[in-house]
């Protein structure tokens, strides 16, 4: 049985769809009423509020923890400054992606670890010989993300800090109106400007009211996994599970990858001291790797055409949808896509693909399989650079 | 900056910034010369009380043709549209009604007046989704020449023919019933209830100076279902910073491709010498050159007043005065200091994110309707009012909200005479907001600042001849291949080198860029320039 999050009675009565989900033993919420829609558009115009509390969390403190976190994931984090945030992943020893997250650095020998699949055994397990206390607080901290172009406003209106001086991917600790304590990250899985605000459990029910009510001025609205996953689509970022399989879970080698198949090179650093992973990594980065994960632009016009035929209107899914596609070159199967979406924003069908490294520069025109009145079809899909979408006020 | 150009258009409205982008993209050198001070005409935002920005004129896109937002990216150059959540008809007794994208929610919501006309409310849809989309092509077509007999010209008649034979037994009476029958009467034809008919109703006079029981009005109903044909790109909703964030995008994907854009730049002339169009002469004594020059505006400022009457016969002056603008509605727009109260329906829920229509009753519009017969303005008009700040933020400080007010009927032709509308503005202007207020108690108590915009505004600061918010009625006889004049529907004129591609012209008003973009798909093609 899932657990309520502790945000669980306000998400509940507001939840008028009943459209839950389970997300790592919690109930989610995928969209408050009929379709994401509403949700999507405060992300993007205003501000949406999302229940954050089932990711899994890990205080790492003590003196070696710098260096043993450096050894477990694939990014040295000694240069981290206080006050920052990486975002990163960790691999097994032949270099297979187990999960990505981010890493705070809270103090000299505290940082806290986000992730998207439990991570304690895998960390603890390479503990050994580190001086380092791993704390699991997944279920006691609890998360709200803040997301889109109103969320600096009503940040402003419910803490201490100099809001302004909280740059992307950074992290303080503050005090929220109303005198309990929490921490403020400047990060998000939207692709927009936004935060997440992290307190113990019991202040959790505040935080919430404190936000909705300081919030409404500025357009705030709850909102689920299913706006959540257009945005992150449009953001171009891979979700566990989704887009790609832990090495832990994988049934066969195939359904591995690496993080450089996963388009996030920039999470790992080989030149350094050892790491897990390194040897393997560092020879897929001397010999290429042999997938490379893309964005598809699916043709919108062909897409109608096909329509056409059975006399229909394009339909698609009101959500993001998740599901293997095959991707071809010709008459050659060159990989596939995991997870797309209609993007309001964009005005784009798009989906987030693994393809093989000679068909994945941006321009090269693939086709994709899509599914028009019951009949398996191909149109047109270009490979396209991530994200979709960027927009400056993410960092600014 | 060189005087002689490929194009100019006169006019910076959404469809002569269209017509210049897809001019520009094809390499041609294009001028764009506005009027006003801010680019988008008819469609255009505007900070007129500090931090609240109205979208003065139009205030939804409806029709916006996605082929338009694809080859010009708009997405890229700013373009966003927010949906509306649903249709709100409030009532001063009883909870009113809402139609919302759920079909189980709207069910429930009409079986409160007519389990019958709950269930029959879908088929409707389906029905009107249908025929809606058998005439999309034409919206997306050049009209084709009535009077050639160039066989290329006659087959395009046949995409007509097509349209026609696509729909089956039961929709080809039906199709020809909505050219002919009145809004009214053709959704007697399938509903009993009197508050879901009247909100429906409206769409097929807005615009218009008719009534809800006036024979012809039933087809624009169709108009109201097209913007669904486009499937996901549904360009139905608000526009990201009101609408003319709409013609700031394709301005800005104009100047992309190239073209140049002057403000403050008001046509006196289109200088004609030897039957060609050769440029235009500024109020201000600027002159321009130009292979070719095409007009954005009605029929009425291009032809009689930049041209002048010598340079066209008898037969082309004659439609040309006949066409029919009239006038009927006016725009209230306020900023508000706090979100009003429906009684009917307290609180600010999803009911009030979408467009609200007081629209109680069909005689309620008829009687609206009667009263601008003779002309004044309604006593108890239908008022449209959308509050887009709810979806959009970033058009009113926080916590504050802009409503926006279209208002039908406001007759140009008042009895008094047009000028008078001078002395009856603000009169209308408070009959609007006392209107409201039945159904917002505290409304006018809240309102910070209010622009009331008579059809004779429109005309004199918006170039809208009459006051006709799609410079000329969306009639039937005004449509198609008879926009604006029989014989001149393909964006030629009878002056050689001058074209139009505004809302005058095929397929009408709205904010669809559909003229533009044939204009200008028109002149390439004729290798124009
Ligand atoms: C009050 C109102 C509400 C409306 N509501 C909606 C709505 O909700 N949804 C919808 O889809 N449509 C709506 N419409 C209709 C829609 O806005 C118009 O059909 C459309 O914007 C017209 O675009 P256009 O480019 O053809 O013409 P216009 O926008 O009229 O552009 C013509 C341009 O020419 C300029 N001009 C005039 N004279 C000169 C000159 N001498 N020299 C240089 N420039 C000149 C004008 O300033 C103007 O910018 C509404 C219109 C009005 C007036």
């Amino acid at each position: 049985m899932p657990r309520p999050t502790p945000f669980h009675d306000r998400l509940q009565a507001l939840c008028t769809s009943y459209a839950w989900k389970h997300w790592s033993g919690y109930y989610a919420v995928c969209h408050f009423h009929e379709s994401p829609e509403r949700e999507y558009n405060a992300i993007r115009q205003a501000a949406g509020l999302l229940d954050v509390t089932p990711l899994f969390k890990y205080d790492v403190v003590g003196p070696d923890a710098g260096r043993f976190l450096s050894y477990v994931c694939s990014k040295s984090v000694a240069r981290l400054k206080r006050g920052r945030v990486t975002y990163l992943c960790w691999c097994d020893d032949d270099g297979n992606i187990l999960d990505d997250g981010t890493c705070w650095r809270l103090g000299k020998e505290s940082y806290r670890v986000t992730a998207a699949e439990p991570s304690l055994y895998w960390f603890e397990e390479h503990a050994e010989g580190f001086d380092v206390a791993i704390t699991d607080i997944t279920d006691t901290v609890a998360g709200l993300a803040l997301q889109g172009p109103t969320s600096r406003d009503i940040l402003r209106q419910v803490c201490d800090i100099d809001v302004d001086a909280l740059k992307f991917f950074g992290v303080k600790k503050t005090t929220f109106k109303g005198g309990f304590k929490g921490h403020v990250t400047r990060t998000g899985y939207t692709g927009d400007l936004g935060y997440e605000l992290w307190v113990r459990n019991k202040h959790a029910l505040a935080l919430w009211d404190l936000l909705m009510s300081e919030g409404k001025a500025f357009g705030i609205y709850p909102i689920g996994l299913d706006a959540l996953d257009i945005c992150r689509v449009e953001s171009g970022f891979v979700l566990a599970g989704v887009d790609y399989t832990s090495a832990h879970g994988a049934l066969t080698p195939a359904e591995k990858s690496t993080p450089f198949e996963l388009n996030l090179g920039q999470t790992v650093q080989l030149d350094r001291g050892p790491f897990i992973g390194q040897r393997a990594l560092k020879a897929e980065a001397e010999r290429g790797s042999e997938y490379a994960f893309v964005g598809l632009d699916i043709d919108w016009v062909a897409t109608e055409k096909v329509f056409a035929e059975y006399d229909l209107p394009p339909s698609l899914p009101a959500a993001a949808w998740r599901s293997l596609r095959p991707v071809y070159r010709g008459t050659r199967q060159v990989g596939r896509a995991y997870s797309g979406t209609w993007s309001p924003i964009l005005k784009k069908n798009i989906a987030l693909a693994t393809v093989r490294a000679d068909v994945a520069s941006p321009g090269t025109v693939l086709d994709i399989e899509i599914t028009a009145e019951y009949e398996r079809r191909r149109v047109p899909a270009v490979v396209s650079a991530l994200p979709f979408f960027d927009p400056p006020r993410k960092r600014a | 900056m060189a005087t002689h150009y490929d194009a100019i258009i006169i006019g910076g409205g959404h469809n002569g910034l269209v017509c210049a982008a897809y001019l520009a993209k094809e390499g041609r050198k294009v001028l764009v010369l506005e009027r006003r001070y801010v680019l988008g005409g008819a469609a255009v935002t505007e900070e007129l009380y500090p931090g609240f920005h109205y979208s003065v004129c139009s205030y939804v896109v409806s029709l916006l043709r996605p082929h338009i937002i694809r080859d010009l990216g708009l997405p890229k150059h700013g373009l966003q549209i927010l949906p509306l959540e649903c249709s709100f008809t409030p009532h001063l007794d009883g909870p009113g009604l809402c139609r919302w994208p759920s079909a189980d929610k709207t069910r429930r919501e009409i079986s409160r007046y007519s389990k019958r006309d709950a269930e029959v409310y879908p088929r409707f849809g389906k029905a009107m989704g249908r025929m809606a989309r058998a005439v999309k092509p034409i919206i997306d077509m050049v009209p084709p020449d009535p009077t050639s007999l160039n066989p290329f010209e006659l087959m395009k008649f046949r995409t007509l023919g097509d349209v026609i034979r696509k729909l089956d037994d039961e929709e080809l009476p039906r199709f020809v019933k909505m050219m002919t029958m009145s809004s009214a009467d053709f959704l007697d034809e399938w509903f009993e209830s009197d508050i879901l008919k009247a909100p429906m109703a409206v769409s097929g006079i807005i615009g218009t100076f008719q009534g809800v029981r006036s024979p012809g009005t039933a087809y624009v109903l169709l108009h109201h279902y097209m913007g669904e044909i486009d499937g996901a790109f549904r360009a139905w909703g608000f526009s990201k910073g009101g609408t003319g964030g709409i013609s700031l995008s394709i301005a800005r994907a104009a100047q992309a491709f190239g073209a140049e854009i002057l403000t403050e730049a008001s046509v006196a002339e289109i200088t004609v010498s030897g039957g060609r169009a050769t440029g235009v002469a500024l109020t201000d004594g600027r002159e321009f050159t130009a292979k070719n020059v095409i007009s954005s505006c009605d029929p009425k400022l291009t032809f009689l007043d930049m041209c002048g009457e010598k340079h066209f016969d008898d037969d082309f002056l004659g439609h040309i005065k006949r066409y029919r603008y009239r006038g009927s509605s006016g725009k209230v727009n306020l900023a508000l200091d706090r979100l009003p109260q429906f009684t009917c329906r307290p609180g600010d829920g999803l009911h009030i994110r979408g467009d609200i229509a007081i629209a109680p009753s069909i005689d309620y519009l008829e009687t609206a309707y009667d009263e601008a017969k003779y002309g004044q303005f309604s006593r108890r008009p239908y008022i449209n009012v959308v509050i887009p700040s709810l979806t959009d933020p970033s058009v009113a400080p926080p916590g504050k909200h802009v409503m926006s007010c279209f208002v039908q009927y406001a007759p140009y032709d008042l009895r008094e005479g047009p000028a008078d509308w001078e002395n009856q503005r603000e009169a209308f202007g408070d009959t609007v907001v006392a209107t409201l207020e039945e159904y917002m108690p505290g409304l006018t108590d809240s309102i910070l600042h209010r622009q009331v915009l008579t059809p004779w505004d429109l005309e004199k600061d918006f170039g809208l001849s009459e006051g006709n918010i799609f410079q000329g009625e969306l009639s039937l006889e005004q449509l198609f291949f008879l926009r604006p004049a029989p014989g001149w529907a393909r964006y030629r004129t009878p002056v050689k080198g001058l074209w139009m591609c505004g809302s005058a012209t095929h397929p009408g008003g709205g904010i669809m860029g559909a003229p533009g973009a044939l204009a200008a798909e028109r002149m390439l093609k004729e290798r124009a320039l």
